[in-house]
């Protein structure tokens, strides 16, 4: 017998409810129920990073948490990330004027990731950025290029703010 | 990942009378849970979700000491401006375990309550034998790959060694941790394998860990927590230090110590002998290299381990010295 439960969730600012088991994690939740499979599965077990999105404004991995503990909570994923119009974040765009990949499939964990690093003030240097960002797992070794675009962005991101201040 | 009946529960005391019931488990960050789950180590028929309970995440910092809610996460204690302040050694401890996703997850209950665990107690499926998993089963690594298994505090019975951070400063600054009615010394909280790896906290059925306290003391505003690995970063401790000292006013002689080493041993391991060599001795690198080696005194070799019985005294004194300003 399997228990079933109804899991209100709330993505990129739009409302769905899900009928799922309680062991259903937030990210196979997203990809296997939802459709949005911009986030990536990588290992399943809080290493790579790959899975990475923002509850409440704060990055987590949604692989080690469980669609029913993101209820009542904002997710943004990286189908969530553009603007209204398409235009892409700073971070988005700082990644392909870098060429911060090869493969790609990390990408979006580390997009989330970054935006969030930046966000928190930890992205204040190369060696903070790689402190920070060392959650994110990246096979083709693409890690110079990343940590010049979250770089470029954080700079781009602090003008705007002081700009608008 | 086994299903499992999941619940959300509504206060504190709730949560406890519901977590006797067998093969039910609390749920606070899950970075832990969720895993061994997945790993098939752990088996809950039942969770209990407290993350959303409200009023057991402050962090305080006063005059006495540190207050830390249960459900504190692991970054926000990192960047609280008090505990960087008056605790450094806890600060750096924290930001420098896991990842910052695991830290904005992972509570301060969850990180003291996660398991002590080793590859082979992580992969059932292929080795079935642990004493931890499966009381009387043996250790698989116990003459098998053991390179990050611990040189002290180890029994017949287990070797894993004990892979956080936090309480190794925790341990060396005199922490207490709050269980509702009663409180424990960290140094009590977490217990020896000896004979019953399988038990590795002071903690019973139908208590929860509600909040841990810090005192206050000149060592812990000047502490600090030294952590080596096989990669900079998002990596458990080689070995790591956590130290707290105060000098007396010639700025030169010990007046307080507190030595606490991780990465090495089954348990955050408080190194008394370090500390009572130094008290009173002026703050010399070469009588802090000598004393160190006291950290690993009945250390025990399993083959592949043994460089950090020459490592953890190079980074206790390390450490002593970076903390007094002598390095």
């Amino acid at each position: 017998m399997t228990d079933r439960t109804t899991v209100h969730l709330e993505i990129n600012g739009r409302a769905e409810a899900l009928d799922i088991e309680p062991r259903v994690t937030l990210l196979d939740a997203l990809r296997e129920h939802l459709g949005l499979t911009g986030t990536k599965k990588g290992c399943a077990h809080g290493q790579c990073g790959a899975c990475t999105v923002h509850v409440d404004g704060e990055r987590v991995l949604a692989c080690l948490t469980l669609a029913a503990q993101a209820e009542g909570r904002a997710v943004t994923t990286i189908e969530g990330l553009a603007g209204p119009n398409g235009e892409l974040h700073p971070v988005q765009a700082a990644f392909l004027e870098y060429d911060a990949f090869q493969c790609g499939y990390c990408t979006p964990g580390q997009i989330m990731s970054a935006v969030a690093c930046i966000r928190e003030g930890h992205a204040g240097s190369d060696e903070e950025i790689r402190e920070y960002m060392s959650g994110n797992l990246c096979r083709c070794g693409a890690y110079p290029h990343i940590v010049a675009a979250v770089r470029q962005a954080a700079e781009e991101l602090t003008a705007q703010k002081q700009a608008a201040e | 990942m086994r299903d499992f009946s999941y619940h959300r529960a509504g206060s504190a005391d709730e949560a406890r009378r519901a977590a006797t019931l067998p093969a039910a488990m609390l749920l606070a960050g899950g970075t832990t849970l969720l895993d061994l789950a997945k790993c098939g180590v752990t088996e809950p028929e039942q969770v209990i979700d407290i993350s959303h309970l409200k009023g057991l995440d402050d962090i305080r910092v006063d005059a006495e000491g540190a207050y830390i809610g249960a459900l504190a996460r692991m970054s926000h204690v990192a960047d609280d401006a008090g505990i960087r302040g008056q605790f450094p050694a806890v600060s750096e401890a924290l930001w420098q375990a896991a990842s910052q996703q695991i830290r904005n997850m992972a509570t301060i209950g969850g990180n003291l309550m996660q398991r002590t665990r080793c590859a082979y107690f992580r992969d059932p499926a292929t080795f079935p034998a642990c004493n931890k998993r499966a009381p009387g089963s043996g250790c698989s690594a116990i003459g098998g790959v053991n390179r990050n298994h611990a040189i002290l505090g180890t029994s017949g019975a287990c070797i894993a060694t004990y892979p956080g951070d936090l309480a190794v400063a925790l341990t060396a600054l005199d922490a207490m941790v709050h269980l509702g009615e009663r409180s424990v010394a960290i140094d009590d909280f977490f217990l020896l394998p000896g004979g019953t790896p399988e038990k590795e906290h002071a903690i019973e059925p139908g208590e929860m860990i509600t909040a841990i306290t810090i005192p206050a003391s000149p060592a812990a505003r000047r502490s600090t927590y030294l952590k080596v690995r096989d990669r900079q970063s998002y990596e458990f401790a080689a070995a790591s230090a956590a130290v707290g000292i105060e000098l007396e006013t010639d700025g030169r002689t010990i007046r307080d110590l507190r030595v606490a080493l991780g990465g090495v041993a089954t348990k955050p391991w408080r190194a008394r002998a370090v500390e009572d060599a130094l008290k009173g001795k002026a703050l010399e690198p070469e009588a802090v290299r000598r004393a160190s080696l006291l950290a690993v005194e009945g250390a025990a070799n399993h083959g592949g381990n043994h460089y950090k019985i020459e490592l953890a005294p190079r980074i206790v004194a390390r450490a002593i010295l970076n903390a007094g300003g002598a390095a």
